[in-house]
């Protein structure tokens, strides 16, 4: 089965149906209930003995509003010759907490901003607040994701100039967020050590779609008995896509690898 | 939880084909939901319910077609069905993939109309 075009497309004209002979000039498909209903007492009324009816196959995404403002985002960016990565996780995954450090490393040599979302208050905003880096607070009320809609107008907030990693801190949320593309180059997912090992398995969706899986808070992981290969190993089975970066923010294990992934992606052209 | 969005752009969605095709009521409503587009039928069913009455759908009948996903295996080629769960692995080679080729899906598929 292929993909519907992302453009409205129409089947041919409706059905036609005699009234006398039942026959339908295009019955590949049988008709619902409330339409027959519908159809037969049409054709009671009907001095031809033909009624006309529609089955029309319109094949929209339903995202389709939010993908075209995705591509748009995903453009804009491209242009101004910068990455964007959408962090995703559970809420307390570590998110901040991992920008805050790349911001004071990893942020001095390569300029970084950071669009953060929250369902209420800028105290993630006021966290990442620094002199070199950018940020914007989006605080969504009770939407439980960002969008691509968010993104333009954040990013529109903000002194892009010269800025070479975006970093879109997403609502803490595994469910949702795996639906709405915001016109990031890479989506990362957050999975840390407190989590449990089995987080890829209850939520596999978020993890399906990510490019790339941190194992974060990895400097605890012993003190909680969690099984990294047994950790490791749910996420390949479910993401074999995806690279894996197992790292602490507290300790520094792991971060430079991640900045070598960085600087791979501000580094293309 | 964001199923009632989802619904909510469908439903403009339809008012929009309902009026580009000259219809004051629609019948039917197809959808097509694939198993990977972490939509969750039931929560969009209700959502339907709850938002349709005061629409151009009210008093429609809400079709869900799921649609299974497909995966392509990296190594050997493949194309292949997963059934329930989400670890996709090659029945041929047992390598996992992470090529999705189908199940994405998150559409409005058909309209009927008096």
């Amino acid at each position: 089965m292929t993909n519907p075009a992302p453009s409205v497309s129409e089947a041919p004209a409706g059905f036609r149906i005699n009234a006398l002979t039942g026959a339908a000039t295009n019955s590949a498909r049988g008709l619902s209930a409330p339409l027959s209903a519908e159809i037969t007492a049409a054709l009671s009324a009907s001095p031809t003995g033909e009624v006309s009816v529609h089955s029309v196959d319109v094949n929209i995404p339903l995202l389709e509003k939010n993908d075209i403002l995705a591509e748009r985002n995903r453009g804009y960016f491209l242009g101004r010759g910068l990455a964007a990565l959408n962090l995703v996780s559970s809420p307390g995954a570590g998110k901040t907490t991992l920008l805050e450090r790349t911001l004071d490393e990893f942020g001095l040599k390569t300029k970084c901003a950071v669009l953060v979302g929250d369902l209420e208050t800028d105290n993630d905003g006021r966290r990442l607040s620094r002199p070199h880096a950018p940020v914007a607070q989006i605080t969504t009320g009770t939407v439980c994701h960002l969008d691509a809609s968010m993104i333009a107008r954040a990013a529109q907030s903000i002194n892009l100039d010269g800025v070479r990693v975006l970093f879109i801190e997403n609502v803490g949320n595994l469910v949702c967020p795996a639906s709405f593309d915001l016109g990031e180059q890479v989506r990362v997912v957050l999975l840390s050590t407190t989590e449990g090992e089995d987080k890829p398995l209850k939520y596999p969706p978020i993890f399906k779609s990510a490019q790339l899986v941190l194992l974060t808070k990895i400097d605890v992981a012993d003190v909680l008995g969690f099984r990294r290969d047994v950790a490791l190993e749910n996420i390949r089975r479910i993401a074999p896509q995806a690279k894996i970066i197992q790292l602490s923010a507290r300790s520094g294990e792991g971060l430079p690898e991640w900045y070598a992934y960085l600087n791979s992606l501000a580094d293309k052209p | 939880m964001h199923e009632v969005g989802i619904m909510e752009s469908a439903l403009s969605a339809i008012r929009q084909q309902a009026e580009k095709h000259g219809a004051t009521r629609v019948t039917r409503i197809v959808l097509r939901i694939g198993t990977l587009s972490g939509v969750d039928v039931d929560a969009l069913r209700f959502a339907y319910e709850a938002l349709a009455p005061y629409t151009i759908a009210a008093g429609a009948e809400l079709e869900i077609e799921s649609v299974a996903a497909r995966a392509r295996c990296a190594a050997c080629g493949e194309e292949f069905g997963v059934g329930r769960g989400f670890v996709f692995e090659c029945p041929k080679c047992r390598e996992f993939s992470g090529d999705i080729r189908q199940g994405r899906e998150l559409d409005l598929a058909r309209l009927e109309f008096p």
